[in-house]
């Protein structure tokens, strides 16, 4: 047996593909007092990382003139659901350069035509297994991780 | 004594795991067991009451070795827990079903070693000042006594040696999952020993 098939990863159908420069709408289950709610956060995901258990997607917004990043769990059982709110179109896989950028000069430009198939952010290839069975690969395509 | 043997795994490395409330917690992941009992000790016979177990796939036995278990199989690694053996006999079979999510167990195995290391990184010494003036002394190990009297270095002076590669336990790690159909353990925290390595599971000595 090898560490890696130690820990069995959750498939999350609710959480779509989604890529750097993408803007995207999270939902997180937060603890108030004895409640629970859900908080949303939303704003451009400038970083996926990979990695099995240890995968995270960082997001970055503008918050009353602030710049505020929040980094993701994808296996995280309080992360309740990822919304894609916009596609962006970028370059390259982490755009840490937003953080040096303002008003407009931060904007990215929206990706209107689907993304070549060796561009795509893939799951690894153990939670894909679990993933349910889609005819046609598309952009929507539920998947278990980015 | 305990009733309670303890059980022979192999290191697999760490990991991490999430728990319901959202926390990640570091857990060591162990391949332990099934172990095989091969002798049962009682006080009667041999002075005192333990067990002693096998665990691994040997490549080859020697000739005492191939006597010592017969059929019981090619054991690799053996260990003897000292319980009291009546409620078990040879040929048992022991496995994580012994655990249970939330039990506290030490850990024993043996240390990575570190070779001829120096008293920084062996005793934590603080090591020298980087400036004012000096030299070479940043990780220098400082005065290591008096001078006349005694006139020679006291027994126990902590200096540079050889550090690591020994028997070390890590008390009361506690036990996030035991799986007995994979022979899985994940324990909160981290064990002795690098990837691969042989360790010993028994319940926590020192209470919880």
């Amino acid at each position: 047996m090898d560490i890696k098939s130690v820990i069995e990863l959750k498939a999350r159908p609710e959480i779509p593909q989604f890529g750097p420069g993408d803007t995207v709408k999270a939902s997180v289950k937060v603890v108030e007092g004895d409640r629970e709610r859900i908080q949303a956060f939303q704003g451009i995901v400038i970083r996926v990382k990979r990695g099995d258990v240890n995968a995270t997607f960082t997001v970055r917004r503008i918050s009353s003139g602030v710049g505020v990043e929040r980094t993701f769990f994808f296996q995280s059982p309080r992360l309740e659901k990822v919304e894609v709110v916009r596609k962006g179109k970028v370059r390259r896989a982490n755009l840490y350069y937003l953080r040096g950028l303002s008003g407009r000069a931060g904007r990215i430009k929206e990706r209107t035509r689907e993304l070549p198939a060796e561009l795509r952010v893939e799951a690894p290839a153990e939670m894909k297994e679990e993933a349910p069975p889609v005819a046609a690969p598309s952009v929507e395509q539920p998947q278990t991780s980015a | 004594m305990l009733r309670f043997p303890g059980i022979i795994g192999r290191k697999l490395g760490m990991t991490q795991v999430f728990t319901d409330d959202g926390r990640r917690i570091g857990v060591t992941a162990v391949e332990a067991g099934p172990c095989i009992v091969i002798q049962v000790k009682k006080e009667a016979t041999e002075g005192y009451n333990s067990i002693q177990l096998g665990f691994g796939q040997a490549k080859r036995l020697n000739s005492p070795e191939k006597g010592r278990l017969k059929e019981l199989g090619n054991l690799e690694h053996l260990k003897e827990f000292r319980v009291q053996g009546d409620a078990f006999k040879v040929g048992d079979k022991v496995d994580v079903s012994l655990f249970q999510p939330g039990d506290v167990v030490d850990v024993i195995g043996d240390s990575k070693g570190k070779g001829f290391a120096g008293g920084v990184k062996r005793y934590h010494f603080k090591g020298g000042p980087k400036t004012h003036g000096q030299s070479d002394r940043q990780r220098a190990p400082g005065s290591i006594g008096s001078n006349t009297y005694p006139g020679r270095v006291w027994p126990g002076q902590r200096m540079a040696g050889h550090l690591g590669a020994r028997q070390a336990t890590v008390q009361r790690l506690m036990v996030v999952k035991a799986d007995a159909s994979k022979n899985l353990l994940l324990l909160r925290g981290a064990a002795p020993g690098g990837d691969k390595g042989i360790v010993f599971i028994r319940k926590a000595e020192k209470r919880k």
